[in-house]
């Protein structure tokens, strides 16, 4: 046996790493000056960082809350010595007009009613948003929710939505009538014709006879007194949610096999895709009218919505194409096989699947149509821009920019961006595949 | 024994048509196409009605007649005096002016801020995060006319140029003037000028073409084939002896020489813009409406352009650079022949959607009075001929024969670089 004279028996204690390796430091290095030109770009960006706030922050800094017009603005900022044409933004105007680019020209007693049909938007869209923590009965309301909003927004007698809503109701009445003695057609055909008869003929008269004899309702308010934010918000809401359920039905249409269907399908989603909105808004400000039988003058945001919902129709048609195009073709004949038709087929299995797919473009198309609701200013309407130019038309006003651009940014990058991020959640929810 | 009995007669009842699979897809077919000619004639019907009432009836003679308005910003020759034909088709080069000068921007900017988002360096993504948030969440409409206030209220006047102690100074050694009057840049002039040819003599739709423009791109275009017939030559050349030679210099040599002869012997001098009183004068004037438009909708756009480069680049597997490397392709090599084709499979279709939402949102320019076919034809044209229906139509069917030839153009594109499928 050879002598080994020495052999470790314990393991060395483990050595700190190098300072320069961990924390901070560590961090820094690997993540800001890698090498010459990730350093070169750090310092660039800072230095772009630095000269962007200290020209912004001393500007936004400035103590004009409380001014009434933009004269008195340059007075306070020229008492506290900073002079000249960008020495400190006039926040005046925000606390001066603030209400008004919520709420257009609403009328100011009446303001709770939009509050309210937006509150109640919310409790109408929690079965859909936050469908495991609401009780299931709460979707009753969310179908009556659509009768309820116009009616609070623009008033009149409540008989009007309720008379609306009882051709639904008749139609529905109809339908199970004929369908346990005729066959599923004629009674499908029957509600169809019973409601469009009770809308166009009957629902006028019988409406105004209620309204004389129990008469409930609310001030009425004209469309031209709506605008700001609560007109932009009107019109995405009605846009948003037409074009999810006509979208599922274009998109279902150009996938179909029927070709005549399918051409038909093909051409409107082309032909809405390749104008731009602004051709469409003309449309609905100068040709719509045109378009119905004489002597027929319907309310211009009522026109604008009809646009604007055909409008996000067809790209809502053309995302959930590209769901229904994801879905493997298995699925569908995983349907046939269990003896499916094809609405059962559709609501079962593929449109949950293909609509889950399709969540970021359809949240995406949602932030779109949201964001397009401010090209109605072009046409004359009173949206936030609209109002921004009516503001500096204020002789008070006069030559104010960029706290009324500053601050509309502010509003809509507030709602695009949680609408995006809710989408984000959404996904990570419904994320029920293996990876 | 059993007797075989003839299978029951065929006989076709109404009531096939709906329950027997086999026409049933016939009849919702004809039923839906019946329903539209119906919806359709309605539609025709009650227009043809109003407009009798109204008096108007259905004419595109008004394009004949004299505009009277001026455009200020425009490609071709146009007075006021020109008919609306005419206007509208000098608004519609200005509109494929600002699409295409914004497409190029865009798609440059994009693809830089995606690729800098994808960056190990902290400040930088985030920065790019922070620039795409932004623009992607606010409408660009408030863009436009953002850029448009910065263009006007920031800029300084042309007298503040004026003086011996001017208060604002041109750019790029007196060439370059920017003013809140618009952007003044050298134009280039030739002494030995060719002239023009004049296209379609003194009709409305009359096209003047440089002839200095047309020789140039002709040089241009002969010396860019000869280049490369000497890059193909060389490559036949490495093929046979393994050995390829030298070409670059030969190549910049039968680029730049023939141009560069050509550009001296038409005596080619910039233009410099000048101040003259109280404005500038001489060189070419960009207007701020036009560049308030295109950098909105260049910077609008980039943000989309950024997310879906990013995307694609994300969408490469990691696996593609290792084995590229394990081949011993160099990084730029393996960028160019592994991950960037590959990639563009991803980049492309999103990409030509949103060139064609960058050329449909160009009709925002009827938000800062920048003339272009909007502003023409649905603007003005509208407002003094009374002829809603055709200007509008009119303007539909041009940006719907745009949009379409843009994504034609895009798709033969996208089939030369999409995956081939066996």
């Amino acid at each position: 046996m050879s002598d080994i004279s020495f052999v470790r028996t314990d393991m060395l204690p483990e050595q700190d790493p190098p300072a320069s390796e961990v924390g901070a430091l560590g961090w820094a290095k690997h993540n800001l000056f890698s090498g010459f030109f990730n350093s070169a770009l750090t310092v660039f960006s800072v230095l772009g960082i630095y000269f962007v706030l200290a020209s912004l922050v001393p500007w936004a800094w400035s103590p004009t809350w409380n001014a009434t017009s933009l004269a008195e603005c340059r007075e306070i900022l020229h008492e506290l010595g900073r002079s000249g044409h960008f020495s400190g933004a006039c926040w005046g105007v925000i606390n001066d007009r603030w209400v008004q680019l919520f709420m257009g020209f609403y009328p100011s007693e009446y303001y709770w009613r939009p509050i309210a049909a937006f509150i109640l938007l919310g409790v109408a869209l929690a079965p859909v948003l936050y469908s495991d923590q609401v009780p299931a009965k709460m979707v009753w309301f969310s179908a009556l929710y659509p009768f309820l909003m116009p009616w609070l927004l623009w008033g009149g007698s409540i008989w009007v939505p309720l008379m609306v809503l009882a051709g639904f109701v008749l139609a529905y009445v109809a339908y199970r009538f004929l369908f346990e003695r005729a066959s599923e057609l004629i009674a499908l055909i029957a509600g169809v014709l019973v409601a469009v008869i009770w809308w166009l003929v009957l629902m006028g008269p019988i409406a105004e006879l209620l309204a004389n004899i129990i008469p409930i309702g609310m001030e009425a308010v004209g469309s031209r007194k709506f605008g700001g934010m609560m007109l932009s918000l009107t019109i995405g809401v009605v846009a948003i949610g037409f074009s999810l359920p006509i979208g599922v039905v274009l998109a279902l249409g150009r996938q179909s096999d029927l070709l005549i269907v399918k051409a038909l399908c093909v051409g409107f989603i082309e032909f809405i895709r390749g104008v731009p909105l602004i051709t469409l808004l003309f449309v609905a400000s100068l040709l719509l009218n045109i378009f119905m039988p004489p002597g027929t003058n319907f309310d211009i945001i009522l026109r604008v919505m009809i646009m604007m919902t055909l409008f996000s129709a067809a790209y809502m048609a053309e995302v959930i194409r590209g769901g229904l195009a994801a879905l493997p073709k298995g699925q569908y004949e995983g349907a046939d096989s269990l003896g499916l038709d094809y609405w059962q087929a559709q609501r079962l299995i593929i449109m949950p699947q293909a609509l889950k797919i399709s969540i970021p473009g359809i949240v995406s198309t949602f932030i779109g149509i949201f964001k397009d609701t401010t090209l109605v200013s072009i046409i004359g309407l009173l949206d936030v821009i609209g109002l921004a130019s009516a503001i500096r038309a204020d002789t008070a006003w006069n030559g104010i920019y960029w706290e009324l651009f500053a601050f509309i940014a502010f509003l809509f990058f507030v709602v695009c961006f949680s609408m995006s991020r809710y989408s984000m959640y959404l996904e990570r929810k419904l994320q029920t595949g293996h990876r | 024994m059993t007797t075989l009995t003839d299978p029951p007669q065929e006989s076709f009842r109404l009531s096939q048509l709906i329950y027997d699979t086999r026409y049933r897809s016939m009849t919702i077919q004809i039923v839906a196409l019946i329903g539209f000619l119906l919806l359709l004639g309605w539609l025709f019907g009650n227009t043809a009605q109003n407009l009798a009432d109204l008096g108007k009836e259905p004419s595109f003679r008004f394009l004949g007649e004299p505009a009277g308005y001026d455009i200020n910003q425009r490609l071709l020759e146009y007075n006021s005096q020109d008919t609306h034909l005419r206007a509208a088709f000098v608004g519609l080069l200005n509109t494929l002016v600002v699409a295409v000068l914004g497409c190029i921007t865009a798609t440059v900017l994009g693809v830089t801020i995606g690729v800098l988002r994808l960056s190990n360096n902290w400040v930088v993504s985030k920065l790019m995060m922070i620039y795409v948030e932004t623009f992607r969440n606010v409408p660009v409409l408030l863009w436009i006319v953002f850029t448009m206030a910065i263009m006007i209220e920031t800029m300084p006047a042309p007298r503040a140029f004026k003086g011996e102690n001017p208060a604002a100074q041109m750019m790029l050694s007196d060439s370059v003037a920017v003013t809140n009057r618009g952007v003044y840049i050298p134009e280039p002039l030739f002494t030995n000028t060719l002239g023009d040819v004049h296209l379609l003599g003194a009709a409305s739709m009359r096209f003047d073409v440089s002839l200095d423009l047309l020789a140039l791109m002709l040089v241009l275009g002969a010396s860019l084939w000869g280049a490369s017939w000497f890059r193909k030559r060389a490559d036949s050349i490495q093929e046979l002896t393994g050995d390829r030679p030298k070409t670059w210099h030969v190549r910049l040599g039968l680029i730049v020489i023939p141009t560069a002869i050509l550009l001296y012997a038409l005596g080619f001098h910039l233009g410099y813009p000048e101040l003259k009183g109280f404005n500038f004068k001489g060189g070419t004037h960009f207007r701020n409406s036009l560049i308030a438009l295109w950098l909105a909708l260049s910077l609008y756009t980039a943000a989309f352009i950024a997310e879906i480069v990013r995307a694609g680049i994300l969408a490469i597997d990691h696996g593609q650079s290792e084995a590229a490397a394990a081949l011993g392709l160099r990084p730029n090599r393996t960028m160019k022949l592994v991950i960037l084709p590959q990639a563009l499979r991803v980049i492309v279709p999103p990409m030509i959607s949103n060139y064609l939402n960058l050329t449909k949102n160009s009709s925002l320019a009827i938000a800062v009075g920048y003339m272009d076919l909007t502003g023409t034809l649905m603007g003005i044209t509208l407002n003094q001929t009374g002829r809603e229906l055709e200007t509008v139509l009119m303007t539909m069917m041009i940006y719907l024969a745009i949009s379409l030839s843009i994504s034609a153009v895009m798709n033969m594109y996208n089939n030369r670089v999409k995956m081939v499928e066996r």
